[in-house]
């Protein structure tokens, strides 16, 4: 079993909602990245979403394209992402790490090279943002050859087809992104994550994450009232750069701790 | 030949093109294409654009002998296709009328474009202005500073610029924004895309709006010479005049040239020539040659004109080349700028810098040929735009 399905079996038994904090590696700074890890796991994350820095993020809004342009500064490459995990696995060989980004710095890499890499970092999941699985059949295998899970996105505008579709070749879990727009965007419309939620339920036995849009303990709670994951993203990455660099650590930890404390008195029985 | 048919039903170009976008965009894309594909049966909508394409832009654009400049040369006989007289001073008008025509079918009263030097943004602005819709176009915030003018002329036309602060703040970044506007907003608004690049339809409906120019092209030069020239010559920066240009001339075999901008030189890396210099990836939706570095991150591009400053370049290029059918080659700042100055001297025509780009190719290729030999240049824009690039270069300060 993998990591990730591992973890979310071991959520399911205790009656728990996932966590999923998402940081761009290499912001503020490389040397932070591992300790950032580290201390997202002590604050109650159950997997982590590791952002790889692209120089054209189109699918992102201006909090997460600020933090990859900081990380692109260092120069921080899909190698360097890479290098950090396996860094951070020395330490944790338990909590499943996910990378999102895009297709080209993997495509750069050569798609092999990159599998048999991540998967000796550490790696479990794999969300390749601009690869929808229409163009990525070979890849999706591949990855899955290799024991990383293709993590694919569905949205409000995605046809039943496309449900069916996704959630045929994905694996991990299905990530539903809330909203229409960029990441970071303020409209969540949490009504319509409750319609959604269970029609993709009827269409795979997959774990759900949202994300896009979840802001604070309360639209935390509300998602995980249909989700089985939670992924927040902007948020922690605006809690990063709200202050000096060598305070980030503590300040995302503050910033999850009563999000995780919602989750658990909501759902834990 | 065997026949050409491409791109395949999700826009693939061999392995080029295809629909590499956020799960957030697949719909729009889907509601694009049943809309294009249904458009295009509608001999109606081929009524109205013929009619918009005659009566706004001014069509058929004449091709020109350009004689003395043929002379100087003293091979090859130089033609010139004038897309430079069209409404608006460039080739970029006969798409954005097929687009906004396309918006207005589909019921979305808003259009939205990215812009590098400014000419698809006015060309945007100006058929916004022309079906009454609400007009917002992105421009890196280095490209607002740089065309000033342009920036004027959109306003004028009653379109929002916003200019954008991320990434390298230039043309790539501005399609981002773009691109970012349109999940936010796509229930009411249409993006008109300016060349044969992004998610498939866009790099097929672009050709297909901008083949008018290789169509007249066929039948122009056979009504004056009686034959096919040898060659045609485009420049290529996204590749949407050359695109539009080589189309119908595909099932001939008239050579096909594509001239990328070198900048100041291919070994210095500071040029805009993706596929004489880059390699396959992925971006901006569809898979083609790329300029980005060993992390795979695009890299900044250098051109005199801005219009060929893009990191990318369309598909169908990148397939026109892996299979041999068209050739590219790659042009430098200076001698684009000498091309630029012959012309005026010569002919009195003043092109853009971009178009003068392909017409130093001709000029490099004409003198090795025999004198009833025939290179057609499609001139894709006037040069009006580039005057104070050109008199900064001559050290001349308006």
């Amino acid at each position: 079993m993998s990591r990730i399905a591992a973890r979310f079996e071991e959520l399911r038994r205790a009656k728990r909602k996932a966590l999923i904090p998402y940081i761009t590696a290499g912001d503020p700074h490389p040397s932070i990245t591992v300790p950032l890890l580290r201390a997202l796991v002590e604050a109650g994350a159950d997997i982590v979403e590791l952002g790889v820095p692209f120089s054209d993020p189109m699918a992102d809004g201006p909090v997460i394209q600020r933090s990859g342009e900081r990380a692109l500064k260092h120069g921080v490459g899909l190698a360097d992402v890479l290098r950090m995990v396996g860094e951070f696995r020395r330490a944790d060989s338990t909590t499943p790490i996910v990378l999102m980004g895009y297709a080209n710095p993997i495509e750069a890499m050569g798609t092999t090279q990159f599998l048999r890499t991540a998967k000796a970092a550490g790696i479990d999941g794999v969300i390749v943002v601009d690869y929808p699985p229409e163009e990525c059949a070979e890849f999706s295998a591949a990855a899955k050859e290799h024991d990383i899970d293709p993590i694919f996105l569905l949205a409000p505008t995605s046809t039943d087809k496309r449900i069916h579709d996704v959630a045929r070749c994905g694996s991990g879990y299905l990530y539903y992104v809330s909203l229409r727009g960029v990441t970071g965007a303020a409209h969540l419309d949490l009504s319509d994550v409750a319609a959604r939620i269970p029609k993709i339920r009827a269409a795979t036995h997959l774990p759900i994450g949202v994300g896009f849009g979840i802001r604070d303990a309360e639209s935390a709670r509300r998602v995980a009232e249909t989700a089985d994951a939670v992924v927040i993203g902007s948020r922690i990455i605006q809690e990063i750069e709200a202050g000096a660099a060598d305070q980030a650590v503590s300040r995302v930890k503050a910033f999850l701790k009563p999000i995780r404390e919602a989750l658990d008195a909501s759902f834990t029985q | 030949m065997r026949m050409y048919d491409l791109p395949d039903e999700r826009g693939h170009f061999g392995p080029y093109g295809g629909v590499f976008v956020a799960e957030t965009l697949s719909h729009a894309l889907d509601e694009l294409r049943e809309a294009y594909a249904a458009a295009r049966k509608d001999p109606h909508f081929e009524a109205e654009f013929r009619y918009e394409l005659k009566h706004y832009v001014g069509r058929p654009s004449p091709i020109y002998h350009a004689r003395r400049l043929s002379e100087q040369c003293g091979g090859a006989q130089i033609y010139i296709k004038r897309e430079d007289l069209n409404h608006t001073g460039a080739h970029k008008i006969n798409n954005t009328i097929g687009q906004a025509l396309l918006a207005r079918r589909m019921q979305k009263p808003r259009v939205i474009a990215e812009t590098g030097a400014g000419m698809h943004g006015v060309a945007t602005a100006t058929v916004a202005a022309r079906y009454g819709m609400e007009c917002v176009v992105y421009m890196g915030s280095e490209d607002v500073k740089r065309q000033v003018q342009n920036v004027y002329r959109m306003k004028l036309l009653g379109a929002s610029v916003v200019p954008v602060e991320s990434g390298s703040r230039t043309l790539k970044d501005a399609l981002n924004e773009a691109m970012r506007d349109w999940v936010t907003n796509v229930e009411r608004t249409f993006y008109i895309i300016g060349t044969v690049a992004g998610p498939h339809p866009y790099p097929m409906m672009v050709r297909d709006f901008q083949s008018v120019i290789g169509e007249e092209c066929l039948a122009q030069m056979q009504e004056m010479s009686g034959r096919q020239p040898d060659a045609l010559i485009a420049c290529v920066g996204g590749g949407s005049n050359a695109m539009g240009m080589f189309y119908p001339y595909l099932k001939t075999t008239t050579r096909l040239i594509g001239v990328e901008a070198a900048g100041e030189g291919l070994e210095t890396g500071r040029h805009a020539a993706s596929l004489c210099a880059g390699k396959p990836g992925v971006l901006h939706g569809n898979r083609t040659y790329l300029l980005q570095d060993a992390n795979g991150q695009i890299t900044e591009t250098h051109s005199i004109s801005a219009g060929l400053d893009y990191p990318g370049v369309g598909p169908e290029h990148a397939w026109l080349k892996d299979s041999g059918r068209a050739e590219y080659v790659a042009v430098t700042d200076e001698d684009a700028l000498r091309a630029f100055h012959d012309l005026c001297r010569k002919e009195g025509i003043i092109p853009a810098l971009e178009s003068a780009h392909a017409l130093a190719q001709a000029m490099k290729m004409a003198p090795g040929m025999p004198k009833d030999a025939i290179l057609l240049v499609n001139l894709s824009g006037r040069g009006d735009k580039d005057m104070h690039t050109v008199a900064e270069r001559s050290g001349i300060k308006f």
